[in-house]
């Protein structure tokens, strides 16, 4: 091979996997992506949209509904608006009513929330950013966070 | 006043690391010898400062002097003392000054062990450590203060979050600060060569050890953090996608491809501009995570800091390193002469490959981490990006690099056979897709992916172990001769062979947990039992127990073999700490041969039971395992005797250099 050649070979490569990767980070992006949303922020095109949301606010107080086994709903709101969600699995240690939470998960088309998994706070003094900053720009307020 | 002594000696080595940040690279610019020389002193006595700096804020919370608010805020009387150590930094200003403590170990080191070095290059090497010091040292006493005072005392302090009470702080932030840091010294080698405009192979032996000494730490420093993760937060996951764990997981990766060409460049003197750009890109990458967990841009139990000026103040920092360091890349790369020539089918031009995919890989993670808070920043709209991306973009890029490590080690430098490797890879491939058929057949092929999965962590394994009996002649020449050669190898191939072996090991292990694992969550009461992998666990009864300062409820399980036979006995534990009103989850783990078994407690239900997850997670461990063997393998890279012997000699490799070269010049 002459020496155009190879460096042909290595930049022709190169750009090959670049190409891959773009292309799987674009159609990732478009897939696999959660909106996050506050309650009151939930439109009619987003309960039909097949879309996964993280629906961050408080859990609301008096719907805190344990049903068989492990199932459980609830109801996350903003003040403005709620939402009912249900839920099966162990609850994080720090789920509270009246506290905020970050649920993940998708509507079903009855506009109910099915969440496949439930954030809480880790302590008093971290909060996730979105639910916060959401609830001071709406005039309420409250605290928590995720993982390590 | 051992707290204001610590204060004093901290504002004493950003003094002091300014002297050396100039000094020594004047001196080198100057020829001036006696300028040059400072740079070993001063780096000596930065680090006894910090570290006398360090020891007074550790006597400040062993003492528990609530009076200093750092302290106060993170620390209880009550606290037991193994965490009154490990609180130091388990918190924002403590884990600065630890990352300065190292810091400045690491150039302590670099003077040390740099009496071979050309003078020039030692003296700007110490200078670039110096700047980066002066940085995180000037953060510290603006923004960060660890010794200031409370007035009037407080009585009691706050205590530390009980999530980071816990043996694994002790050990996973100044092993992962040992990773993030220690590439420092390869920035400071590749910046300090592009100052001197001069580069050749002596420079990448120099760098390769360094790289593995971080690289070794930072792998250890992940590991550990995700185990610490799996049985802390009781979720059962050892890896989440989170953006703090892949702040540390770029410059992992971007590690790992450094590693790489700098043996490249050590052997062939080829890839020489590459190196120096990819050294700089994998400290970049370690400065990107400092800011992504300690800003306060994600939140996390990792993040301390609310102060939006400290956020600031470290992309401040980043911006000028980075920037600096690839402006300085434009501007002189130019001057570093191109080496040795390979053709694309060679060893060069496997490890060429490895750099390409995991610098894609890199690129991948680093578009998924920063892309939410791009989008946040610019049109508000708030999104996550987890697993399910990284799955379908990391994941296809892993799967073609992984397959071609067994080809690497074989082929030859310069110009290799691809057919001839690949007959002499035949045995494992053939009994790598035996291994697929058996899984298949086994699982009445309901899961292909990981039936490849599993086939390509045996490829992985069994490619090392080809690599090694090849080079020893293992199977072919007598057995004596045969061990003789293989006790001969240099340690290097060892380390190659353990590390991708290992490679292979915690493959298998993630697959096998991410498609065999078995999850059930039910409430149960006293007496009964669930069936999970093999095994019967029957919830025995609560209890309550008390510990130093925590309560807890213990559920107490017997675990029961086919036989109806006891075979161990589990805890599973809900802590509740007063002083900070939090709950805890202390799973319960049993380990079979490699597997496990994950019990976790969940809330009482209605009907007087308790709500219990139990996981049966196969072959668990194997992902832990496999990083240790990757790190043994660093290890014995480290250990090989040219690394140890004329490592630093540049005198006597120049010569050699045109032989180097080979006849495609």
């Amino acid at each position: 091979m002459t020496r155009k050649q190879k460096r042909l070979t290595v930049i022709g490569s190169g750009l090959a996997v670049l190409a891959l990767a773009a292309a799987l980070v674009l159609f990732a992006l478009q897939q696999k992506i959660a909106f996050f949303r506050m309650p009151s922020d939930i439109q009619l095109s987003d309960i039909q949209s097949q879309s996964r949301f993280r629906l961050g606010g408080l859990v609301e107080k008096g719907t805190v509904v344990r049903g068989e086994g492990t199932k459980i709903s609830f109801s996350v709101t903003d003040k403005i608006k709620s939402i009912p969600v249900t839920y099966e699995g162990i609850l994080p240690d720090l789920f509270r009513e009246d506290q905020g939470v970050v649920i993940e998960g998708g509507f079903s088309p009855a506009g109910k929330f099915i969440a496949d998994s439930v954030l809480a706070k880790h302590d008093e003094n971290y909060m996730p950013k979105e639910v916060a900053d959401s609830l001071k720009a709406k005039g309420v307020w409250q605290e928590e966070s995720k993982k390590p | 006043m051992i707290v204001e002594l610590g204060h004093f000696a901290l504002i004493l080595a950003l003094a002091l690391s300014l002297v050396q940040s100039v000094l020594p690279i004047v001196g080198a610019r100057r020829d001036d010898d006696r300028m040059m020389a400072v740079g070993v002193p001063a780096a000596f006595t930065v680090l006894a400062l910090v570290a006398i700096s360090f020891a007074a804020l550790t006597s400040a919370n062993v003492l528990s002097d609530f009076s200093v608010q750092n302290v106060f805020e993170n620390s209880h009387s009550q606290k037991p003392l193994l965490y009154k150590f490990t609180g130091v930094w388990g918190n924002h200003e403590g884990s600065m000054l630890l990352w300065v403590l190292i810091l400045s170990f690491f150039t302590a080191l670099v003077a040390f062990f740099g009496n071979n070095l050309p003078p020039s290059l030692k003296a700007n090497v110490l200078g670039v450590q110096a700047w980066i010091g002066t940085a995180f040292l000037t953060f510290i006493v603006a923004t960060s203060n660890p010794f200031a005072r409370l007035n009037p005392a407080p009585i009691e302090g706050r205590d530390l979050n009980p999530i980071l009470q816990d043996i694994g702080l002790a050990i996973h932030p100044p092993l992962l600060y040992l990773g993030y840091v220690g590439f420092s010294v390869c920035f400071s080698f590749a910046v300090a060569a592009l100052i001197d405009g001069r580069i050749d192979a002596a420079w990448a032996r120099w760098v390769r050890p360094w790289t593995l000494v971080a690289w070794v730490f930072l792998t250890a420093g992940i590991a550990m953090g995700s185990y610490w993760a799996y049985y802390e937060l009781g979720w059962g996951g050892w890896w989440f996608w989170d953006p703090v764990e892949n702040a540390s997981f770029m410059p992992w990766l971007a590690g790992t491809a450094l590693l790489h060409s700098a043996l490249v460049m050590e052997k062939r003197s080829a890839l020489k501009i590459w190196t120096v750009l990819l050294a700089i890109l994998t400290f970049s990458l370690s400065l990107l995570g400092t800011f992504l967990v300690r800003s306060g841009v994600l939140t996390s139990v990792h993040t301390f800091a609310t102060d939006p000026g400290r956020g600031l103040f470290i992309l401040a920092i980043l911006v000028i390193f980075i920037g600096g360091s690839l402006a300085l890349f434009a501007w002189r790369a130019q001057s570093l002469a191109p080496g040795g020539l390979f053709q694309p089918i060679s060893r060069e031009g496997a490890l060429v490959l490895n750099n390409l995919f995991l610098t894609t890989a890199t690129a991948t993670v680093l578009i998924g981490t920063l892309y939410p808070l791009l989008l946040e920043f610019l049109i508000g709209e708030k999104i996550s990006v987890g697993a399910p991306f990284f799955n379908l973009t990391f994941g296809p890029l892993m799967i073609p690099l992984l397959a071609a490590v067994p080809f690497g080690p074989l082929m030859a430098w310069k110009r290799g056979d691809l057919l001839a490797v690949a007959q002499r890879l035949m045995t494992a491939f053939f009994i790598a897709l035996l291994v697929v058929a058996t899984v298949l057949y086994q699982t009445s092929a309901t899961s292909v992916l990981a039936a490849f999965g599993i086939g390509l962590a045996v490829w992985l394994m069994l490619g090392a172990l080809t690599d090694i009996a090849l080079k020893s002649g293992v199977g072919k020449a007598p057995l004596g001769l045969a061990a003789r050669r293989l006790a001969g190898l240099p340690r290097s191939v060892f380390g190659t062979a353990f590390a991708h072996f290992g490679l292979g090991i915690t493959l298998l292990g993630i697959v096998a947990t991410t498609t065999f694992a078995t999850e059930s969550v039910l409430v149960m009461k006293p007496g009964e039992s669930i069936r999970a992998g093999g095994y019967t666990v029957r919830f025995d009864e609560m209890k309550p127990s008390k510990g130093p300062n925590f309560t807890e409820e213990q559920g107490q399980f017997t675990i029961l073999s086919d036989e109806g036979q006891s075979v161990t006995s589990l805890m599973a534990a809900k802590r509740f700490f007063p002083v900070r009103n939090m709950q805890t989850t202390e799973a319960g783990i049993c380990t079979f041969a490699f597997s496990q078994l994950y019990v976790a407690l969940g809330d009482a239900a209605a009907d007087g039971g308790i709500v219990v997850r139990i996981w049966w997670k196969p072959l668990v461990t194997l992902i832990w395992l496999g990083t240790i063997f990757m790190m043994a393998g660093g290890c014995l890279s480290l250990l090989d005797r040219r690394l140890r012997i004329g490592a630093p000699a540049r005198r006597r490799v120049a010569p050699l250099q045109p032989a180097n070269a080979g006849p495609s010049q």
